[in-house]
């Protein structure tokens, strides 16, 4: 017993910041793992809701994934899946409940996609592969880890997608007025999901570029 | 031409392996090959040989476009001189329209070369011809007034996007100039659609809907005469109003056997087709225009004959031909009609089924298997 105390590591040892630096880049869960793109597409249209959909996949995920981590010893493999899935579904309905609470405008335009939390593959992809043989801690940090990636990809999207699609940032115009008096335009297929995956694809592509070693055979 | 072949052969060396420029050869080399005729052959076995290569194919089409694009030219001075009331002599109209088209022509080219030399240079490939044809349908399908820098955008958006990534000539997976096409369809609908974009500089006070614009509305008492439409005396993209001069280029296409005579029979049949069955149901006015209004009526004809033969898109099987050809054609119907929020129903068409073309050949392919493998067990049996 007095042992195992002795042995144990640091909160922030380099194993453990590892679980969150990876899913940012080398296992993003995203472009690498390609989970969670349905969610991806539909609400990167514009930043504020690509961030808002960013956090409640966060809070979501590092709270189910401590919930599980804790149960972990005590839940029958057979039915892991819907012990699973009831965890979830509880984050996400309090995160829904919040949300429409304090920014019902955002929640109305994330919709369905709050509910859909619920079917996010890197949400159970996470609790299985990861929650279930994991202490709290480190299942904590692995649902930070992966929820920050999956928002950074969520925010670069947004990022073009709006300045492209709408000329705005957060709702602010940023390309001057000038632009448009000179004739420029904004891109109306940029809000349409089709370019979210292009733009995604994009991602992509830069980011095997950097990193061959993810290029697949 | 002698000097420059010496000065050529000079400066080669530079650009060949463990040259300064080696890492222009891609561009050296394109260059070359564009000025003079290759004299490196195989050297070894025996080989057919034939004056056909790619860049032949392309030649042979961009001038069937010519014709096309001739008319195209004179008719956007007529429209624009149309609207305005004024009555003007051929050249007038002619030069009017060189000066609104050429540029688009020009930053088509530009723009896309660019971006071809670029990928052929970073992969090490050699420079091809393929942008020579899609460079030249693209200014073809477009408005005349469109902005220069969203024709640069959208051919950008389709060489990179739909040619590059997927390997470059010959890999596309759908038709690089419908792509671009489409993309601005979708990302620029007011220069895109509407009565205002067909007439270049038109007076505010001329309506300038084009046939399919005046349908969508249903507004068929001002639909143009079927002649006028067959010859082109209409609104509409630069390439595609003169039925005629189109059906030139098919000529052209058909008798240098560059283009499927199988697409281009199918693609009218499976439009005239269509437009029948619409004549026998009947429920609207649309419905019952004659069937072979549809066939002269927007980019029925140019798609039929420059986009959809296109042989790296389209089906490879003979059999595959006719059903991807037929299926085009009822397809642009059936969207014109049915879905007049899309007008031109013969862009999407093209682009769906050239989606659809490896699954046709596939089973095609699967169909003549088994026919041949049932023939051979019934030679065993007996």
């Amino acid at each position: 017993m007095s042992a195992e105390t002795k042995e144990r590591e640091p909160l922030f040892s380099q194993k453990n910041l590892k679980l969150v630096t990876k899913p940012l880049n080398l296992n993003n869960p995203i472009t690498v793992q390609v989970l969670g793109i349905c969610s991806a597409l539909a609400v990167t249209a514009k930043l504020k809701p690509a961030i808002v959909m960013g956090i409640s996949v966060m809070v979501v995920l590092a709270a189910s994934n401590v919930v599980i981590s804790l149960l972990r010893k005590g839940i029958p493999s057979r039915i892991r899946i819907i012990v699973q899935l009831v965890v979830i579904a509880t984050m996400v309905i309090l995160v829904d409940q919040v949300l429409k609470a304090f920014v019902y405008d955002i929640s109305k335009q994330l919709s369905v996609f709050v509910g859909l939390i619920i079917t996010n593959c890197i949400i159970m992809g996470r609790l299985e592969a990861f929650a279930m043989s994991n202490k709290p801690w480190p299942a904590f940090l692995d649902g930070i880890g992966n929820a920050a990636g999956y928002s950074l990809i969520l925010i670069i999207v947004a990022f073009f997608r709006e300045l492209f699609g709408s000329g705005t940032l957060f709702g602010l115009q940023v390309i001057p007025q000038s632009f448009y008096e000179l004739g420029y335009k904004n891109n109306g297929l940029m809000i349409l999901p089709p370019m979210a995956l292009i733009t995604l694809g994009v991602i992509i592509w830069v980011q095997r570029y950097k990193n061959r070693e993810l290029i697949e055979k | 031409m002698k000097a420059l072949r010496k000065y050529l052969d000079k400066i080669k060396p530079n650009f060949e392996k463990g040259g300064k420029y080696h890492w222009l050869w891609s561009t050296f080399e394109g260059l070359e090959t564009f000025l003079f005729v290759p004299n490196t052959v195989t050297k070894s076995g025996a080989h057919i040989r034939d004056a056909v290569d790619m860049k032949r194919i392309m030649s042979t089409v961009i001038i069937a476009t010519l014709p096309a694009l001739f008319f195209g030219m004179w008719n956007v001075g007529y429209q624009h001189y149309l609207s305005l009331g004024e009555t003007t002599g051929f050249w007038q109209n002619f030069i009017f329209g060189l000066q609104k088209i050429l540029p688009v022509i020009i930053v088509s080219y530009v723009v896309g070369l660019g971006i071809e030399f670029y990928f052929a240079q970073i992969r090490g490939h050699e420079i091809n011809e393929g942008y020579l044809v899609t460079g030249m349908l693209i200014p073809l399908i477009l408005p005349p007034d469109i902005p220069l820098w969203i024709v640069a955008v959208a051919v950008a958006f389709s060489v990179i996007f739909g040619k590059e990534v997927f390997g470059g000539t010959g890999m596309n997976v759908v038709n690089p100039a419908l792509l671009a096409r489409a993309f601005l369809f979708f990302a620029y609908p007011g220069d895109m659609s509407g009565d205002k974009v067909w007439i270049a500089d038109k007076a505010d006070s001329y309506s300038g809907a084009t046939p399919l614009g005046h349908a969508l509305v249903g507004d068929f008492s001002h639909l143009a005469s079927f002649k006028d439409m067959f010859m082109g005396y209409i609104p509409g993209s630069v390439g595609e109003t003169s039925t005629l001069m189109i059906l030139i280029g098919a000529a052209i296409l058909l008798i240098t056997g560059v283009a499927s005579w199988r697409i281009m029979l199918s693609v009218f049949a499976g439009g005239y087709l269509m437009g029948l069955l619409f004549n026998l149901w009947g429920a609207n006015e649309y419905m019952q225009i004659p069937a072979y209004y549809h066939l002269v009526m927007g980019g029925f004809a140019f798609g039929a004959v420059f986009m959809a033969t296109d042989p790296v898109t389209s089906a490879q099987t003979n059999k595959g031909k006719y059903i991807y050809g037929l299926l085009i054609g009822m397809m642009a119907v059936l969207i014109r009609v049915f879905n007049p929020a899309y007008p031109e129903g013969m862009m999407l068409a093209i682009l769906l089924f050239n989606v659809f073309a490896p699954l046709i050949d596939h089973y095609v392919i699967e169909a003549n298997i088994k026919k041949r493998l049932k023939r051979v067990k019934a030679i065993v049996n007996s």
